[in-house]
């Protein structure tokens, strides 16, 4: 175990930014904290590297409780959100302050900087100052700076946030090759989903200072554990039926009635890729019209609109849209083949429950 | 712009022309009176005072300088300079630092504080500590039964002079300190450096130009300063007479020439703060747009346009 969170709280005056998290994260792994803004993550992070101290619960960093160690003798690597570089080194002392710091000799030094300028791809850069990079340039330096000590646990706070799509494209794969070179347990906070379910090993998904859940992107995609987290990671349609001659219906769309008592009413969500569409009117009970298709490369996203109005956003490949001979405003018939129980305030989600007669094949493929 | 329902008064004949372009001649009636005034008021009295002091010839002035008096004057003035300016840097940097880094209650009064002595007439607050330190005052019995002696006397006039000059320094740093935040002596921590060495290698370079301008500030208030000093100095020649009071003295006394040889000496330091102070703002103001060019060039970046699509 590298890094653990017991039940660990952070309140700034009236504000709980954290509440009662417990994470554990292995050696070697790259996690994501991912959330909406306000969430918590930033604490969580100053809460690790010593820049905050929790308010209540036990910090560990290779078993050793460090609650009580300031932040320079916890040996990590920190990545600030604006990079904060020291805007009156050249690069070289920047990479080089915390090396300095430790007392490392001279030679050693340009050595270790050297090597991490390489590493970097800064080669050339080093007697430039922090203005005469481009933004793409300053994160690589923060980041080397905050691995030049060799730390044991790099933290990185939005790292790619500042920079534009391409190069933040650049920046993950590299950071993906450098972790994964260094073994280096890594935690990086993010509000882009689709960036942690790209590079992370383990997501944590945190909403207004509560951990949700952890887990690969695999499980928190298929397998969330509430409605917050099934929307955030992907879309979910959510239905509000009512029960009625024993089945849970909205209009023309009918579910089983899980033994729930006449009027009540129950939640349910689907995935997009539940949705199973066709262009022949028959083929499925329930009909809509084919509202918009948008490309998204292989994958299609569509909405279908029900003549009660309502949307339903479904997805589906561009071979199979073509086949059909699909269009848009064209009549269609769907059905909808697994879902789950959206149970309590929190909208909990119960197990899926599957009613095709088609086996579900398509589960788990792309968003 | 035809379409928009709500045409900008830009748009009408009379309100255009006030942007940049006045008439000339207001143009030139506000320059020549601005030029004039400056002249007059500044430029010719600060001439007369070198004329004035030079008007006797090369040696007469050279010999009121050396005059002992006017020698312990300089002596005492540049003493009093030389322990206002840690002091005030001092507190100014620990202040600021405060004020910038941390949040705490109270931080608005402080503020106001810091700002008291500029709006306080500098023989109120003299008089304060004649009320505080006099023999007459809170402390004077038990001062004058040690044997301790502060008005009328060094300790004193440096005490007012800390006083009058105590805003300068902090009210430069603060929003240098605000603007830099506190995020790269955090960065500065992780990286294994004590709160010490951050202070001196990462936070003191990153204000090095605002303290300056700051202590240059701060110095040519605390060499000319004149109202609080004269009430605290006791007036007495060769031994508690600044600068400043030795030329009010020399001039009520008819010796012109003294008292304007001084006085030239103090015009000078003026002129020489005065240009040191074009020099870093000049010098702060340039940094300021690399910084700013930078930042917007790293924005723009390549890759523009469809690019961004796949973000989410
Ligand atoms: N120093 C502080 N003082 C007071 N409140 C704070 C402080 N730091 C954070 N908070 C509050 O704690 C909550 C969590 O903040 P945090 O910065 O951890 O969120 P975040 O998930 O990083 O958000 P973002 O994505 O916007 O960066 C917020 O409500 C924030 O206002
Ligand atoms: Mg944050």
């Amino acid at each position: 175990m590298s890094i653990a969170l017991n039940q660990v709280s952070k309140t700034f005056g009236e504000v709980t930014a954290v509440h009662r998290v417990s994470l554990e994260v292995n050696e070697g792994e790259l996690v994501a904290l991912l959330g909406p803004s306000g969430g918590g993550k930033t604490t969580v992070l100053r809460l690790i590297a010593g820049l905050e101290m929790p308010t209540e619960g036990d910090i560990y960093i290779r078993g050793q409780r460090v609650n009580d160690i300031p932040v320079q003798r916890r040996n990590i690597g920190f990545v600030f959100q604006n990079y904060a570089l020291f805007k009156t080194m050249t690069v070289f002392k920047n990479i080089a302050f915390g090396l300095k710091v430790k007392k490392w000799r001279a030679r050693k030094i340009e050595a270790r900087v050297g090597e991490l300028l390489e590493l970097l791809g800064l080669k050339g850069l080093g007697a430039r100052y922090p203005h005469q990079l481009s933004g793409g340039q300053r994160q690589r330096v923060a980041i080397a700076r905050a691995l030049a000590p060799q730390p044991t646990v790099l933290l990185l706070d939005e790292p790619f946030g500042a920079v534009d799509a391409k190069i933040r494209q650049e920046l993950r794969e590299w950071l993906v090759h450098l972790q994964h070179d260094l073994n280096l347990t890594t935690i990086f906070v993010t509000h882009d989903q689709e960036e942690a379910m790209e590079i992370a090993d383990r997501i944590a998904i945190f909403s207004r200072g509560h951990l949700e859940q952890v887990g690969s992107p695999r499980t928190v995609y298929e397998e969330p554990v509430n409605e917050f987290v099934a929307r955030f990671i992907g879309v979910l349609n959510v239905l509000d039926l009512e029960i009625r001659n024993g089945r849970a219906r909205l209009n023309e769309l009918e579910f089983p009635g899980h033994g729930q008592p006449e009027g009540q009413h129950i939640r349910i969500g689907f995935r997009p890729y539940a949705v199973q569409i066709s262009a022949d009117p028959c083929a499925y009970p329930c009909r809509a019209r084919l509202k918009h298709a948008f490309f998204l490369g292989i994958m299609l996203r569509v909405e279908l609109e029900l003549t009660s109005g309502l949307v339903i956003r479904a997805r589906m490949t561009k071979e199979d849209y073509a086949r059909q001979g699909l269009d848009e405003d064209r009549e269609v018939s769907f059905q909808i083949r697994q879902y789950r129980v959206l149970a309590g305030e929190d909208g909990l989600l119960q197990p899926e429950i599957s009613i095709a007669e088609n086996p579900p094949t398509m589960l788990g493929e792309g968003i | 712009m035809a379409s928009h329902p709500h045409p900008p008064p830009s748009s009408h004949g009379a309100a255009r022309i006030s942007g940049t372009g006045e008439p000339v001649f207001v143009r030139g009636v506000l320059i020549a009176l601005s030029v004039a005034f400056l002249a007059v008021f500044l430029i010719l009295p600060l001439a007369n005072v070198f004329v004035q002091a030079l008007g006797k010839g090369w040696s007469a002035y050279a010999h009121s300088l050396s005059h002992p008096d006017s020698r312990a004057a300089i002596r005492l003035t540049l003493l009093v300079a030389a322990i206002t300016l840690p002091v005030n840097v001092t507190f100014g940097l620990a202040a600021a630092w405060a004020i910038a880094k941390f949040e705490f209650r109270g931080k608005a009064v402080l503020l106001t504080l810091i700002d008291l002595p500029f709006s306080v007439s500098p023989v109120v607050a003299g008089l304060m500590y004649v009320l505080v330190f006099g023999l007459q005052g809170v402390l004077g019995p038990w001062l004058d039964t040690h044997d301790i002696q502060i008005i009328f006397a060094l300790p004193g006039i440096v005490l007012t002079t800390v006083f009058v000059t105590l805003p300068f320094v902090a009210r430069e740093l603060v929003p240098v300190m605000q603007a830099t935040g506190a995020e790269q002596e955090q960065a500065a921590l992780t990286l294994g450096a004590s709160g010490w060495t951050t202070f001196w290698r990462v936070t003191l370079p990153s204000v090095k130009w605002g303290l300056l301008y700051g202590i240059i500030l701060c110095n040519a208030r605390a060499i000319g300063e004149f109202g609080a000093v004269s009430v605290v100095s006791g007036h007495i020649a060769g031994q508690t007479d600044t600068m400043p009071l030795a030329v009010e003295k020399l001039y009520q006394e008819f010796n012109a020439t003294a008292a304007f040889a001084v006085a030239s000496l103090l015009a000078l330091i003026a002129l020489a703060t005065l240009a040191i102070k074009a020099c870093l703002e000049w010098n702060m103001r340039r940094k300021d747009r690399r910084e700013r060019d930078a930042a917007a060039n790293a924005r723009r970046g390549p890759g523009p346009g469809p690019v961004a699509l796949t973000a989410a």
